[in-house]
C-alpha cells in the first residue's frame, strides 16, 4: 500500500492537518444533525481524507468496509433507453460516485439514480429511521442541467439523505446548490513557514512509523518541492525511500518526469524561434498528451516555466494568451489542444515570432 | 448503523411559512393572492424573482390553503427540475393530469376545495425549450399573471432571523445580525442556511466572524492585499498573491466580485481606468462560466488591473 493511503488519518481526531476543521466537523455530526456539505479546495489539501474520516465518525468503522461496483442502469428517457455505466463505492450507509464521469448524460444520473438512492430510507435494527449519505465527487464538472436537477432533490429528500459534495472550485457550482449546503473550505495553507512546518510534521510522523532515520533538513527540502500539496510530499518521500536508503541530507529529490519535460520545452522555446524549433516543440507536446497529461496542466506548467525566464512586459502578455487559449480549449468540442506560444524575446522586437501550435490528439 | 435523528429537518424547511399571509415582504403579491384565496378564482400565475425570496413557498402555501392536506395529493401536481421534464413528460404527465376534470367543490373542513387542479412547475426556466413549447404553444409568460418577488429588505430579514434565533435559542448581537443580512444579499434561504451552519459549528453564541467563515466570504484583507500588489506594478509580487488565493481555495468568481466592489469604490482611480478594469472583469466572468481555469483567469485579470493602475499601455506589442 502506498504511504499516502497507509497513513491517511482514519478518524477526525487523528488529523494532523486541518485540526480545527476536523474538530468542527466532529461537533457538527455529534450534535446529531448534519446538513448537506460542500467541500472545496485545491487538490492534495485533504478533502477526501476529511470526508472519509467524517463518514467513520457518523457511521462507525462500518463505513470503511466499502465495495467497489461497476453498475449499469437503464434509464428510460421517453423515446429511447439510455444505458449508463458508473463505478460506485458503497458501504451499508453511504454511496460514493462521480456523476460527471458519464459526460453530458450526467443529468440522468442525478434525476434518476441519485433520486432513487435518496428516496429510500435506511432503517436500523430498532426500526428507527436514520439517514444515509451520498458522496458526489467533482460536482464542479457537472453540467448546468444536472446541477439544476440536484437542487430540489437536496431539499425534498433531506430527511432521508445527506449529500456530501466535493470539488476543486466552487465557482463552477451554481449559487442554488451552494446556498443549500454548509460550505467547507479546505485550504492548502498559504504561509510558507506554517505549511512547511505542517508537512515536516507529517513526514516525521511517517518516518517514525516506518522506522526511518531522517537527516536534518531532508523533510524540509521535500516540503519545499511539494508545491503545497501534502499528497505530493508524501509520494516523493516514498520515492526517495525506494531510490536510496539510508537518506543523505543532500539526496536528490526526483522531480516529476513531465515537469522536467515541460521545463525543457520552455528552454527550447527561449533559445530559438524558428519553424524548425516549432516543429520540435510540437512533437514534444504531442508526447506529453499521449502520456495523458491533461492539456490545461501542461499549459499552466509551461506558463510557470516561461514566467521564470521572461522580462516584465512579456509576462503580462504571455499570461493573457495562456488564459485566452485555455478558455478556447474548454470551448472546443474535442480535446483539441490549442497551445499558442506567443514568444517575444527582449532585444529582438523585429524577430517576434508567433509560434502557433494547434494539435488535435486522438482522444475519445 | 445509521444514526437516528429527531430534529434533522433543515431550518429552511422548518420555518417555511405555511400560509400565504406569512410570506415576508412581498406585500403586493400577498394582497392579490389573499384575494384569490377568498374568491377561489385562480389565474395562471408566474412567479419570478431572485432566489430565496419566497416563490416556492408561496406556491406551496396557496395549494395547501386551497385544498387542505387531504385533497392536496390528488389535486396538486408538483414538478421541478429534479424530475425529468423533457417533452414527453409534459406531453403525458401534465396533460393526463390536467385532462381529468374534477367535480365542483363544496366547502369542507374550512378549505375552499375549488373545482380545479393546480400544477406547480418549479424552476420553470430550466425546462427544456421543447417542453415549454409543447405545454402551450405561445410563450408561457404571456398566459400568466406575473408576480415579481423582490429581494428582501434588511429589516424584514433581521426580523425573520431574530424570530428563528428566539425559537432556536440562539444569541446574535446586532453586529452579527447586520453582517448576516449583508452577506446573504436579500436571500433569506441563504441567511437561514448560514445561520444553521454557524449554530452547528459554533454553538448558541454566534459572532459576525463565525458567520463570515461559514458563508465563505473572502476576508477583506486578502482582497486588499491583492489589490495593493496590483498597485505595486510588480508582476511577480502579484503572481505570488494569485497563487496564495488559489492555494487558499477561495472561489475566484467570488473574489472577482469582491475585488470589483473595491475597485468601483476606490476614489483614487480615474473613471477611464475603472472602465478598463471592469471590461476584463466581465470577460473573465464569462470565461469562468465556460469552465476556464481559475488560476489563469485570475492571473490574467490581475495583469490587466495592474496595467490599468500603473498606466501601462493597453495594447500589447503584438496583437492579432
Amino acid at each position: 500500500m502506498l504511504w499516502v493511503d497507509k497513513y491517511r488519518p482514519k478518524t477526525l481526531d487523528q488529523a494532523i492537518v486541518h485540526q480545527d476543521i476536523a474538530q468542527n466537523l466532529k461537533k457538527l455530526v455529534t450534535e446529531q444533525d448534519c446538513p448537506h456539505l460542500l467541500f472545496y479546495g485545491p487538490s492534495g489539501s485533504g478533502k477526501k481524507t476529511l470526508i472519509i474520516a467524517l463518514l467513520r465518525q457518523v457511521f462507525g468503522p462500518g463505513a470503511e468496509k466499502v465495495k467497489v461496483e461497476n453498475r449499469t442502469w437503464k434509464v428510460d428517457a421517453g423515446s429511447r433507453t439510455i444505458d449508463l455505466e458508473l463505478t460506485t463505492l458503497s458501504s451499508a450507509n453511504h454511496v460514493e460516485l462521480s456523476p460527471s464521469d458519464v459526460g453530458f448524460q450526467d443529468r440522468y444520473i442525478v434525476q434518476e439514480i441519485i433520486k432513487e438512492m435518496a428516496k429510500n430510507r435506511p432503517i436500523d435494527t430498532k426500526g428507527k429511521r436514520g439517514y444515509k449519505v451520498l458522496v458526489l465527487n467533482e460536482v464542479d464538472k457537472l453540467s448546468r442541467e444536472a446541477q439544476h436537477s440536484l437542487r430540489r432533490t437536496m431539499e425534498k429528500y433531506s430527511a432521508s439523505c445527506r449529500l456530501i459534495l466535493c470539488c476543486n472550485s466552487s465557482s463552477k457550482v451554481t449559487e442554488a446548490i451552494r446556498s443549500r449546503c454548509l460550505n467547507v473550505r479546505i485550504n492548502a495553507p498559504t504561509e510558507e513557514e506554517v505549511f512547511n512546518f505542517v508537512i515536516i510534521k507529517v513526514l516525521e510522523f511517517i518516518g517514525k512509523k516506518e522506522g526511518l532515520q531522517l537527516p536534518s533538513g531532508f523533510a524540509a527540502r521535500i516540503a519545499e518541492k511539494s508545491n503545497r500539496s501534502l499528497r505530493r510530499a508524501i509520494l516523493s518521500f516514498e520515492t526517495c525511500r525506494v531510490q536510496q536508503y539510508p537518506f543523505t541530507s543532500n539526496q536528490v529529490i526526483p522531480p516529476m518526469d513531465w515537469e522536467e519535460y515541460v521545463a525543457e520545452i520552455a528552454s527550447d522555446i527561449m533559445k530559438e524561434q524558428s519553424p524548425k524549433r516549432l516543429f520540435q516543440v510540437r512533437g514534444k507536446l504531442y508526447e506529453l498528451l499521449i502520456n495523458c497529461i491533461p492539456p490545461e496542466i501542461v499549459l499552466k506548467r509551461l506558463l510557470y516555466e516561461l514566467l521564470k525566464r521572461l522580462d516584465v512586459e512579456l509576462k503580462h502578455e504571455i499570461c493573457h494568451w495562456a488564459a485566452y487559449y485555455e478558455h478556447r480549449m474548454r470551448l472546443g468540442q474535442k480535446a483539441i489542444f490549442h497551445l499558442e506560444v506567443h514568444e517575444h524575446l527582449q532585444g529582438f522586437p523585429h524577430h517576434d515570432i508567433w509560434m502557433k501550435i494547434r494539435q488535435a490528439p486522438e482522444m475519445p | 448503523m445509521a444514526p437516528v435523528l429527531q430534529s434533522s429537518q433543515p431550518w429552511v424547511e422548518k420555518y417555511r411559512p405555511k400560509q400565504v399571509k406569512d410570506v415576508a415582504h412581498q406585500d403586493e403579491v400577498v394582497r392579490v393572492l389573499t384575494n384569490t384565496l377568498e374568491t377561489t378564482n385562480c389565474p395562471h400565475m408566474l412567479f419570478y424573482g431572485p432566489p430565496g425570496t419566497g416563490k416556492t413557498t408561496t406556491a406551496l402555501a396557496i395549494a395547501h390553503q386551497l385544498f387542505g392536506p387531504e385533497l392536496y395529493k390528488s389535486r396538486v401536481l408538483e414538478l421541478n427540475a429534479s424530475d425529468d421534464r423533457g417533452i414527453n413528460v409534459v406531453r403525458t404527465k401534465i396533460k393526463d393530469f390536467a385532462a381529468v376534470a374534477v367535480g365542483s367543490g363544496q366547502r369542507q373542513g374550512g378549505y375552499p376545495y375549488p373545482p380545479y387542479k393546480i400544477i406547480i412547475l418549479d424552476e420553470a426556466d430550466s425546462m427544456t425549450e421543447d417542453a415549454q413549447a409543447c405545454w402551450i404553444i405561445e410563450p408561457l409568460a404571456s398566459r400568466c399573471a406575473k408576480f415579481r418577488f423582490k429581494p428582501l429588505s434588511e429589516e424584514i430579514m433581521t426580523s425573520r432571523i431574530s424570530y428563528i434565533c428566539k425559537e432556536e435559542g440562539l444569541n446574535l448581537d446586532a453586529e452579527a445580525l447586520s453582517t448576516l443580512s449583508s452577506i446573504s444579499q436579500g436571500d433569506l434561504r441563504r441567511a437561514i442556511t448560514y445561520l444553521q451552519g454557524a449554530a452547528r459549528l459554533y454553538g448558541s453564541s454566534i459572532s459576525s466572524k463565525d458567520l463570515i467563515s461559514v458563508a465563505g466570504v473572502i476576508p477583506v484583507e486578502v482582497v486588499e492585499a491583492h489589490f495593493s500588489a496590483c498597485r505595486s506594478g510588480d508582476f511577480d509580487v502579484a503572481n505570488k498573491e494569485v497563487n496564495n488565493i488559489i492555494a487558499e481555495g477561495y472561489p475566484v468568481s467570488l473574489f472577482l466580485s469582491q475585488l470589483f466592489d473595491l475597485v468601483v469604490e476606490a476614489e483614487d482611480i480615474s473613471d477611464e481606468q475603472k472602465a478598463r478594469i471592469c471590461k476584463h472583469f466581465g470577460e473573465a466572468d464569462k470565461c469562468l462560466v465556460d469552465g476556464a481555469d481559475e488560476y489563469l483567469q485570475l492571473l490574467n485579470v490581475t495583469s490587466h488591473v495592474m496595467r490599468a493602475l500603473c498606466n501601462m499601455p493597453e495594447e500589447f506589442h503584438y496583437d492579432t
